[in-house]
């Protein structure tokens, strides 16, 4: 199992990414001018400030050349992660549905929050169980999960909401609680909170490493979808 | 005085130098300085870039150590960790800008301190912040200048990827006009790696990274850091410089790589006094000359003046000395990370500066007037006569039950939750964060070894505004004392010293008797000091801030995995008062709660018995018979029980030795450790751990959910 975590100039936790994977397979560094995916098995947008989040964030990443081949490495129904910023870059490139909007407190905030699965038949939380709870700390000035009510509807019908915050911990005003969204054939997923960062009790916990573990096990036998 | 100097006389007393600087200026040139010269000189000769009034002070602080590998002079400071790592670390102010401008002036702060590690080789791996601000319940002022210096840090701290990691805050009214913002930076490097600022070489290459040189600081160091605040400020809010940690990243992860494959001779930021101060550092310490070229230097904006573009403060720009065989390679890995790089000019043989445009030199100085020439004064300290400062307003009569004092303490503005404050710094960045603030009283970060680093800064400026010698003192045990909390042994310390004006004889004394107690603190408890930064002039038209030296320390424990906790572990658990613990009310925040005057000694520390306190809590922790452990400071001995209870979500109930006041203060002597009952059989057993409420038995009893609402709720309403 080959990870690719991509680096934007801007880029923040992408060694936390590359390290986080490490723990359960290779893991090697992409760079966002290369059009070469050096054929991994899953790709991490990670967390940071791309290109300085200048106009909007995840908003000038898109169009970097690396996203170009993350894209048709998606619709060849490869793995693709995106972490905090990763997640507003999926966004703005169309791969994920939906919108991510300044916190409700218009501030960066960074709390330690519960997360419930609320899906844990995909590649990205199979090694979890429905209502298992997550302790994963959040990072952000641009987190609310928004779409319309139809849409909403639409992704939770579809098992497309795959980790909500536990009731009282959503920190940002995300609609319906939504920390992680899937696309409709299940190979992309994004999430706010850093699962990079809660890969060891020593920095505070370790219940990210599922995340990474899931992606793993699927790769390895891609029986869940 | 000739004619044509008194001419220029108007011109330099603008810039900040004094009649008899400028005679000797003259007399060392045997000529007038031109324009451009004359403006070089006057940041140069700066309080703020010579350390005029406090480099004959500062020669009294220790500055060696068995783990020192760079010592004062430096960019940074920087100390042995072991298995061949070092940790490079600096704290630095940034108060002036930070008061006419807050969110920029913090941010610059931030971008200026990591520049400073960085230079030296060291990857930033933490940032601390030491603020201080007005009244927040009083000033609507300092409500703005909290949350927009906090803003700042945060913007340039979370967009780069370096962890806020920890900090403190107090609000007095001595800081209403001059709020200090002091930034601490700590990096890791391999040994090897570091570098010193010095140019080498005659005939090797001066390249000049990073962002375009604009009109913005121009004259900060001399403006803004080296004379008192005051009315029109708003008019220098143009020498407040604009930060953009998107270059700053950038620039970061190129001056690593560079020095990674050993492409640069040397390296140096460009901080106060721009292109001015780096070259002549760079110069000096290399004993060579540089000569620069104007027309080779990007600019953002044309029509510059050479002054300007000499000492221009834009930032996120670093210098960089190449052979000349190396400057392709240079450039290769400039353009990798889209980081403009440009030959500006080259080391020479001799001993000037010279600007040259199209050829001609536009300023030529011997580099030593620059550097070593400015004149050094001795302080005439005189200790005040009269109260400097005014009682505080009260809030509490004096008559109040202990409950409802233990209450307004944890509510208020200096002891009530930083959470507000913290929450918006990422903390975790870089994954080695072991104890985020609020867990421990000192911050942890791991190291690839298993072993790890601790961090605390301190400084609490109405103690030493009551008894300088005494409270400077205080800051530095306090901090050594945050480091045996988590099993932390200190190995090197910094410092920020935030003065009024020098040239006052009272601010003189402060500053003398405060550095007497720093170095005599230091020497007791063995930790050298690895560099710092003054600031002074932190004053208004209505007197100075409280004398604040802010003390940042960095040590070291074997093992990340038992680095300690400050919340009460375990019901059932013993609770003991390890320390010589004699508080007294002087400077407490009680006094300052009732409205009592800033005077009155502190309690006097015993060095031996301090010192042996710091060692059996720091073994305790190390050794994991410890389960909690937390220092006593702001607030007694029941602010720091009820702080172990809410942390921890559990109850206590203690007595107190005879006649201990509950909330009289000594920093850095007394904890609160916690721990199985055997394991604490050789300490003074208070109580114990369990139930759901605080008891001090005779004094007080409170729900642990009241007094977590009290310190929870204390800054949020307020910001």
């Amino acid at each position: 199992m080959k990870f690719g975590v991509i680096r934007f100039p801007g880029s923040c936790d992408e060694i936390d990414a590359l390290d986080a994977a490490a723990r359960v397979g290779e893991a090697v560094l992409l760079w966002h001018g290369d059009r070469d995916l050096q054929g991994v098995d899953a790709v991490i947008v990670p967390g940071g400030f791309s290109y300085g989040d200048y106009l909007r964030a995840g908003a000038i990443a898109r169009f970097a050349p690396v996203m170009d081949e993350v894209a048709e490495f998606a619709r060849e129904g490869g793995l693709v992660l995106g972490i905090c910023n990763g997640f507003q870059v999926l966004c703005e490139a169309h791969l994920l549905p939906g919108a991510l909007l300044p916190n409700d407190s218009l501030k960066f905030i960074f709390r330690q929050v519960e997360l419930e699965v609320v899906n844990a038949e995909t590649a990205f939380t199979g090694a979890c169980a429905p209502g298992d709870r997550l302790s994963i700390p959040v990072k952000h000035t641009t987190g609310r999960f928004y779409a319309s009510d139809d849409e909403l509807d639409r992704l939770e019908a579809s098992g497309q909401v795959v980790l909500r915050y536990a009731l009282g911990h959503n920190p940002n005003g995300s609609r319906r609680d939504i920390a992680g969204v899937r696309n409709e054939r299940g190979n992309v997923f994004g999430l706010m909170p850093h699962p990079e960062h809660a890969v060891d009790p020593l920095t505070g916990s370790s219940d990210g490493l599922k995340i990474f573990e899931s992606m793993r096990a699927y790769v390895g036998d891609p029986v869940l979808g | 005085m000739s004619a044509t100097r008194s001419s220029a006389s108007a011109k330099y007393r603008e810039l900040g130098l004094t009649d008899h600087e400028y005679e000797l200026i003259v007399d060392q040139l045997g000529r007038e300085p031109n324009a451009v010269e004359l403006a070089m000189l006057s940041l140069m000769w700066s309080e703020h870039c010579a350390y005029k009034h406090s480099k004959r002070l500062l020669r009294r602080l220790p500055t060696e150590g068995p783990h020192v590998l760079m010592g004062p002079g430096e960019n940074a400071g920087a100390v042995d960790v072991g298995d061949g790592l070092a940790i490079a670390f600096k704290v630095e102010s940034h108060n002036h800008p930070s008061a006419v401008e807050p969110f920029q002036g913090a941010a610059t702060g931030v971008g200026g301190i990591l520049r400073d590690v960085f230079a030296i080789g060291a990857r930033p791996i933490a940032v601390l912040d030491s603020l201080r601000f007005g009244e927040p319940a009083e000033s609507q002022r300092s409500r703005y200048l909290l949350s927009h210096a906090v803003g700042g840090i945060g913007h340039y701290g979370n967009s780069i990827g370096v962890p806020t990691v920890g900090g403190e805050i107090y609000f007095e009214s001595s800081y209403e006009q001059n709020c200090l913002v002091n930034a601490m930076c700590l990096g890791l490097a391999p040994r090897e790696r570091l570098i010193r600022a010095a140019a080498a070489g005659p005939g090797n290459v001066v390249v000049l990274l990073g962002a375009l040189t604009g009109r913005d600081g121009i004259g900060g160091a001399s403006v803004l850091a080296s004379a008192e605040l005051g009315e029109g400020d708003e008019a220098k809010r143009p020498s407040v410089q604009i930060g953009d940690p998107f270059s700053e990243k950038k620039l970061l992860e190129c001056c690593l790589e560079l020095l990674d494959r050993g492409l640069l001779t040397s390296l140096q930021d460009l901080g106060a006094a721009g292109l001015t101060s780096a070259v002549s550092e760079m110069a000096s310490k290399g004993e060579v000359g540089i000569d620069i070229d104007l027309c080779q230097i990007p600019l953002r904006e044309p029509g510059m003046e050479p002054f300007e573009i000499m000492v221009s403060e834009s930032q996120e720009r670093m210098l960089c000395v190449v052979a000349p065989e190396r400057v392709g390679a240079v450039l290769d890995v400039c353009e990798h990370w889209e980081v403009l790089a440009t030959p500006i000019g080259s080391v020479t043989t001799g001993d000037r500066l010279r600007v040259l445009k199209r050829g001609a030199a536009v300023a030529d100085l011997p580099v030593k007037i620059l550097v070593d020439d400015c004149p050094l004064y001795d302080l005439e300290p005189e200790p005040p006569e009269q109260p400097l400062y005014r009682p505080p307003a009260a809030v509490l009569s004096g008559t109040e039950p202990s409950e409802r004092v233990l209450v307004t303490l944890l509510g208020s503005a200096n002891i009530a939750s930083r959470q507000p404050v913290f929450e918006q710094y990422d903390p975790v960045v870089q994954s080695r964060t072991v104890r985020r603030p609020d867990e421990a009283d000192a911050a942890v970060l791991m190291l690839p070894s298993g072993a790890a680093i601790a961090v605390s800064i301190d400084g609490n400026g109405r103690r030493v505004a009551c008894d300088p010698r005494g409270g400077a003192a205080e800051a530095v045990y306090e901090c050594a004392a945050n480091l045996a909390c988590v099993g932390a042994e200190p190995l090197g310390l910094t410092n920020c010293l935030n003065f009024g004006n020098p040239e006052k004889p009272h601010v003189a004394w402060q500053l003398t008797e405060a550095v007497t107690g720093l170095a005599e603190a230091c020497e007791q408890l063995g930790v050298p000091v690895v560099g710092g930064n003054v600031s002074l002039y932190n004053e208004a038209p209505t007197g100075p801030i409280f004398p604040t030296p802010v003390v940042g320390i960095v040590g070291r424990l074997p093992d990340a995995a038992r680095a300690g906790r400050l919340a009460f572990g375990q019901e059932g658990d013993a609770i003991a008062l390890v320390g010589p613990f004699d508080p007294s009310q002087a400077g407490s925040e009680l006094a300052k709660l009732q409205g009592r005057p800033v005077a009155g000694r502190l309690p006097p520390i015993d060095p031996d018995a301090v010192a042996q306190a710091h060692r059996e809590v720091r073994e305790g922790v190390r050794s994991g018979a410890l389960r909690s452990a937390h220092d006593i400071a702001e607030g007694g001995i029941a602010v720091a029980l009820a702080e172990c209870c809410i942390a921890g979500s559990v109850g206590a109930t203690v007595t107190l030795p005879n006649g201990l006041d509950p909330f009289g203060e000594a920093l850095g002597q007394g904890f609160i450790v916690s721990g199985p009952e055997e394991a604490l059989a050789e300490m003074p057993v208070i109580g114990r751990v369990g139930g759901t409420e605080l008891t001090i038995e005779g004094e007080l009893a409170l729900p642990v959910s009241e007094l977590r609402d009290a310190r929870e709720f204390g800054l949020a309403k307020l910001v």
